[in-house]
């Protein structure tokens, strides 16, 4: 296997930087060899770029995936959208070559070409797959005894054929990792119906997008969840923000929103705030003075 | 052109029972097949509507990529002209900064505040986001997105 260049996206560098650090930390203490994938741009992402134009996103992923190839390593990301673009145009430019000689001759105005030579990871498919929950549960410092509403997201998942992750109506890898962190994974109606956020809804369409969210929220509220964990800083936004913008209309959640970087980083040792929790829109100090009480008493 | 993967569907509706946006909106998937067959429907707000979850592709009987193909439809719209205002700025926000989401001033605090530095991204390195808008320019998107 490559050595990993970190990926880092939009929202995550940009709006939750809490979950660049968290990632950072816990890659370091699993002692995963990284480096940053400096000049990256936007992914770009699935939802309106793909949409607007094929040959567009595909040459923006493409000049991403080059940089990548540059160092020589794989590129991990940390995001569902962020997964989904590069994964797929690294699939479709491996496999077509006049999509590819395409893509090429853009690149070659900024003296660049994509080759497909490394592969794009996931942080929740690196980390089940590389390391495994059972090594990873050997890592782990202050075992975390909450109850977790798991949200895999779409595109982590979908589409199967490519993902290679097995099926999406019934996933289990990802409760496996939460899991691993102590946890116990709640089941709950419409799992992995999707947050409302994709394809270009939320930024669109916010009223829409929020109904999916609510029919999401209400279903982990009443299973009795602490948290939310999710592996995309898009469903992440859409669940931590979304709430705020639900709030406004008298429905009050509460529900605290932890990407998985963040939620392993609480369970390999780190406070709330090396992970950035106190960065969510939604801070539940309950959730904060429960786990301060959980890694006092480990 | 019709692809002729479409011309399989039997609308037995698979597909919009397994939409979760279709739950609360006017999208009707199946609907959205059967007329895009027949019809320029490049007008119709319900593309818009679709998240791209992928359900409907996942669960299709006949195997047809739904969701590509909604994904197809738009980019048809999008040549036409008809780009919804909140798209249309998230895509000058590309042009200008490399990002869909670009940093603010908020956020650069914020990250000092956790002791991250400025992202090691596009916007820190002023060539390689040169490079970024000659690839946009080169690839027609700046004209695409034009009003």
């Amino acid at each position: 296997m490559k050595e990993l260049s970190l990926f880092l996206g939009c929202l995550i560098p940009n709006r939750y930087p809490g979950i660049e650090k968290a990632t950072k930390l816990v890659l370091d203490k699993l002692e995963v060899k990284w480096s940053e994938l400096k000049e990256a741009s936007c992914c770009p992402a699935p939802g309106v770029f793909r949409s607007f134009d094929k040959i567009t996103w595909l040459t923006l992923a493409s000049r991403n995936l080059v940089l990548a190839e540059e160092k020589n390593t794989d590129l991990l990301t940390i995001c569902n959208g962020c997964f989904s673009s590069l994964l797929d145009a690294n699939n479709i430019l491996k496999n077509d070559a006049s999509l590819r000689n395409e893509v090429n001759a853009h690149l070659e105005k900024i003296n660049k070409e994509y080759l497909g030579t490394i592969e794009v990871r996931h942080i929740i498919e690196f980390l089940y797959r590389d390391i495994g929950s059972e090594k990873l549960g050997n890592f782990i410092e202050k075992p975390l005894p909450l109850r977790v509403a798991v949200h895999y997201g779409c595109h982590l998942l979908k589409p199967t054929k490519d993902r290679k992750l097995g099926g999406a109506e019934c996933p289990m890898f990802f409760d496996e990792l939460v899991e691993a962190a102590g946890a116990t994974s709640v089941p709950y109606e419409g799992k992995t119906s999707c947050c409302g956020a994709g394809g270009g809804v939320r930024s669109a369409m916010l009223e829409t997008s929020l109904k999916m969210t609510e029919y999401k929220l209400e279903r982990m509220k009443k299973a009795g969840v602490d948290c939310i964990v999710n592996a995309c800083p898009f469903c992440h936004l859409q669940y931590d923000s979304g709430q705020v913008e639900l709030a406004k209309t008298g429905k009050i959640y509460n529900l605290p929103v932890v990407h998985y970087s963040q939620f392993l980083g609480l369970a390999l040792g780190y406070t709330p705030e090396d992970v950035g929790l106190h960065l969510n829109a939604i801070v539940s100090a309950e959730f904060e003075e429960k786990i301060a009480l959980i890694q006092k008493k480990n | 052109m019709k692809s002729s993967e479409i011309l399989t569907c039997f609308q037995c509706g698979t597909c919009t029972g397994s939409c979760p946006s279709g739950r609360y909106t006017s999208l009707n998937v199946r609907w959205i097949i059967k007329d895009s067959i027949r019809k320029d429907i490049s007008g119709d707000l319900e593309l818009w509507m679709c998240t791209t979850c992928y359900n409907c592709q996942e669960r299709c009987p006949r195997g047809i990529k739904i969701t590509d193909e909604i994904l197809r439809l738009r980019s048809v719209a999008v040549k036409k002209g008809k780009v919804l205002p909140a798209h249309r700025a998230v895509c000058r926000y590309l042009i200008e900064t490399g990002h869909a989401i670009p940093i603010d001033d908020l956020h650069i605090s914020t990250r000092e505040q956790i002791g991250l530095a400025a992202p090691e991204t596009v916007q820190k390195y002023k060539k390689a986001l040169n490079d970024v808008k000659t690839l946009l320019k080169s690839t027609g998107f700046d004209e695409l997105i034009k009003e």
